[in-house]
């Protein structure tokens, strides 16, 4: 058994940090925050394009680095860490991934060279309402080649060159990819509860369609997509919750109330040790989804659905304790504490709720165990 | 990343499932309960000849002590591998996994010749007698003394908690040689015969009705000073090297999980309902988070690191998650979930059992509350909580 990263990996790992902590800081994702007219950071987003991380786990035939799932996990978690304002996850988690998945030999060869090279920026466009997106509740329509409709919020949709867009296929569902520059589009840029990552309303009058993969099949292939996305999100959720430890710990060793640092008050020193539990736990379920993703194991889907309720609850018990550790300055716009509550709330809702993911792990195992 | 074995594992592992199978039955669900039947001890005996005789007692443990000069992860695997079967191995996780190996550490030749390899072969069974009853999680402010006379020590005082006592051969034992120093330095451990006269063992009756854990009394009982096991007044070093081995020692505890309140859940017909699909979902990602974060210790260990503090969280998850799933598992059978009548309580009744043992798991061998503290302060690098008897000596503060 060898249940961690290579040496390889984490050499990869602490270049990205290093890279990251140099070239995507707070003051350059509260750019982004502090600025409605931007949708995502601009220069960090061209230099992470130079990094070649986009292309991460495209093969060398379609222009990608051809490295593989782990290390693409490895980046996802650096990218978590420092709250990176920038579309990669849209594009390299979902879009790649679902042409890796489904799309054909000409998809392929036209797109995945270009969002490794950062010329096409996908997203995927799922959510039309309150509530989980199923096949009886879709209203875009696809008719001849062309779709209808309306789909809000679609994460980084303001700034994508391409949509993944769910639609209604006569009787169920299929997947379509969109050129978003094409007429027939038209988008607008939303308020979300996290203003680093730009989310937009995208309505579609006609406009051209390509099928992703068969046509009906939009609802089991939209679950293998997000089984695969749902690991890599996980690793970015971890490299938040990891941060939020970080900051709470260091905070609750400098603050000092009544005479001593607040953490020495096992109020706090318990909360943290929580925190670490719960972080731990997420942690060792993200490396087994990245096992089952990168092995293109069958435990797939109990792996990636364990992996994200794991990291949802870990995000979210981390980033609301460390706003709770800096008590009334952690209720400040100026310190980081709430962009990393926000930035959670988005990862544990984006492609599912933790109790769509439960419900998916359940009915994994019971179909695993009866 | 990977879970494979290496062909020398997947050599070994075949080699322990063969000699397990010749020598177990498989486990049966109700070898998930966690008292002991009547002739508990002499199975477990029997079963650690046989397993030393094989050559699979203490893996790790160099040939010259009777073990296999094993890999650690050879150790793992015969421990996932003898886990599938009826193993009654119980009585020796305290004496192999934490006594012996203190005596391996701070015994002398003789020490170790007289006792290491009878322990090995199951014949002798040993305890650890720590606890006090003012002295649990503060374990160094225990009080039982020993005082030198001549080439003896005479020991008076009380141990209690001590685990499988009224069957065990001998124990270590932590004791204050010096009252006129601060508490942890005047401590010393000795090993200890637990059949010679004045030592008294009562049995406890424990909240969840069975008696696995004893009193202990000491009166004017005389231990040679060979039997000492570090210097006077060394004890807390000692005692550290027990504890630490402790915590590779408590691991996973027998008991139902996830697999088995669904299997009850399908049984029962309440698999569809939606509360419980979603705890059922929290229970899954606990337990794959404990199991998944031992493969890393595991993996870490393989590689010559030695594991840290941070192994105190799987104790904390696992104490928890049992005692939360029996809770449920009693709930969902509603009024009838009080029975527990194993001809009538649903699953062999391993639920109202576990549910009533539970309690004591998040107690013993650190509580929920010290693992905690132990988390904040060693992984965390959390200032210590305010130790009022730092400076003081023990007889300032008794
Ligand atoms: C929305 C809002 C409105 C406010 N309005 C007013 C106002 O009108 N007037 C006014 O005077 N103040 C006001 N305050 C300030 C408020 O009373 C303080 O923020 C609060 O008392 C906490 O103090 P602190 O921010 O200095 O945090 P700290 O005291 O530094 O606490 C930081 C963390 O340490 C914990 N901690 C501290 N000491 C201990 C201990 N002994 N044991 C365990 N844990 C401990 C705290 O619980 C917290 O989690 C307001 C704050 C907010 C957020
Ligand atoms: C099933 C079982 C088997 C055992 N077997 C053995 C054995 O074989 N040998 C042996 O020596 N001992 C054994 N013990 C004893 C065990 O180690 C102690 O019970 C344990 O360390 C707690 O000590 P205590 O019972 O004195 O509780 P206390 O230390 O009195 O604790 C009472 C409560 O106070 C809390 N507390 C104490 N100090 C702090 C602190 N600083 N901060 C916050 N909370 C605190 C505890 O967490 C607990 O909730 C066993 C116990 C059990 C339950």
């Amino acid at each position: 058994m060898n249940f961690d990263f290579s040496d390889d990996q984490k050499f990869l790992r602490d270049e990205a940090r290093k890279f990251l902590e140099a070239q995507c800081t707070m003051a350059q994702v509260r750019e982004v925050l502090d600025d409605d007219s931007k949708s995502h950071n601009d220069g960090v987003w061209k230099k992470i394009v130079e990094m070649g991380w986009l292309g991460a786990a495209i093969p060398e035939e379609y222009g990608g680095l051809g490295l593989g799932m782990l290390e693409l996990c490895v980046i996802a978690e650096e990218l978590g860490r420092t709250l990176a304002p920038v579309p990669f996850g849209s594009s390299a988690y979902f879009f790649a991934e679902a042409l890796k998945l489904a799309g054909s030999e000409e998809q392929k060869l036209a797109l995945l060279p270009k969002v490794a090279d950062g010329s096409v920026i996908g997203c995927i466009a799922v959510s039309e309402g309150p509530g989980e997106t199923a096949a009886g509740n879709i209203a875009t329509r696809l008719k001849d080649g062309s779709i209808t409709g309306k789909k809000i919020p679609v994460t980084d949709g303001d700034i994508a060159t391409h949509a993944i867009v769910l639609v209604k296929d006569g009787s169920s569902a299929s997947l379509v990819i969109v050129d978003l520059n094409h007429s027939g589009v038209t988008r607008k840029s939303i308020k979300t509860l996290e203003p680093t990552r730009s989310h937009a309303v995208i309505s579609f009058d006609g406009a051209t369609a390509d099928l992703l993969g068969e046509a009906g099949n939009g609802m089991p292939l939209l679950d293998q997509i997000n089984d695969r996305a749902a690991v890599l999100l996980a690793f970015e959720q971890l490299g938040g919750a990891s941060r939020c430890l970080e900051m709470a710990n260091a905070y609750a060793k400098e603050r000092v109330a009544f005479g001593r640092a607040i953490g020495g008050n096992q109020a706090i020193k318990h909360k943290l040790a929580d925190m670490y539990v719960k972080n731990e736990v997420a942690r060792s379920n993200a490396y087994y989804g990245a096992w089952a993703l990168s092995s293109d194991a069958a435990e797939l889907p109990e792996a990636a659905a364990a992996a994200r309720v794991a990291a949802s609850e870990a995000f979210w018990y981390a980033s609301k304790e460390n706003i709770q550790t800096h008590g009334g300055m952690g209720f400040t716009w100026e310190v980081d504490c709430h962009l990393f509550y926000r930035r959670a709330k988005l990862l544990a809702v984006q492609a599912g709720s933790p109790a769509v993911w439960k419900e998916k792990l359940v009915s994994a195992l019971e179909a695993k165990n009866d | 990343m990977d879970f494979n074995d290496t062909p020398e594992e997947a050599e070994f592992r075949a080699e322990a499932q063969a000699f397990l199978s010749q020598n177990l039955n498989a486990k049966t669900p109700g070898a998930l309960r966690s008292g002991g039947r009547e002739d508990f001890l002499a199975r477990a005996k029997a079963w650690q000849k046989i397993k030393a005789e094989g050559g699979f007692a203490q893996i790790t443990w160099p040939k010259e002590m009777g073990g296999r000069g094993g890999t650690v992860m050879q150790q793992v695997i015969w421990g996932q591998e003898e886990a599938k079967f009826d193993a009654p191995t119980g009585p020796f996780a305290i004496g192999l996994g934490m006594c012996v190996p203190t005596v391996i550490a701070f015994g002398s030749d003789e020490h170790k010749k007289k006792y290491v390899r009878k322990a090995l072969m199951g014949e002798d069974v040993w305890c650890q007698l720590f606890s006090e009853p003012a002295a649990g999680s503060d374990v160094a402010g225990l009080k039982t003394k020993a005082v030198k006379d001549g080439d003896e020590w005479v020991i008076n005082g009380q141990k209690v908690w001590t685990s499988g006592a009224h069957y065990s051969d001998y124990g270590i034992l932590l004791v204050r040689t010096d009252p006129n120093v601060p508490k942890h330095k005047g401590l010393t451990m000795f090993i200890v015969d637990m059949k010679q006269q004045g030592v008294e063992v009562r049995p406890i009756h424990q909240a969840s009705g069975g008696s696995e854990f004893n009193e202990v009394y000491f009166t004017d009982v005389r231990i040679p000073d060979s039997d000492r096991l570090g210097e006077p007044g060394m004890g807390w070093k000692v005692a550290l090297v027990t504890l630490m081995n402790e915590r590779l020692a408590v691991g996973g505890s027998p008991g139902p999980d996830w697999k088995e309140i669904m299997d009850y859940a399908r049984s029962a017909g309440t698999l569809s309902n939606q509360a419980f699909r979603d705890k059922l979902a929290d229970w899954y990602v606990a337990a794959q988070g404990y199991k998944l974060t031992k493969f890393r210790t595991q993996t870490a260990l393989s590689r010559g690191e030695t594991p840290g503090p941070e192994n105190a969280i799987g104790k904390i998850i696992n104490a928890n998650h049992l005692q939360d799933i029996c809770n449920s598992a009693i709930e969902m059978q509603d009024h009838f979930g009080i029975i527990v009548d194993k001809d009538e309580a649903p699953s062999d009744a391993i639920f109202q059992e576990s549910f009533m043992w539970a309690p004591g798991l998040r107690i013993a061998g650190g509580t929920d509350e010290i693992l905690k503290n132990i988390i904040a302060e060693r992984v965390l690098g959390l200032p210590q909580d305010v130790r009022v008897d730092k400076e003081k000596t023990f007889a300032e503060m008794n």
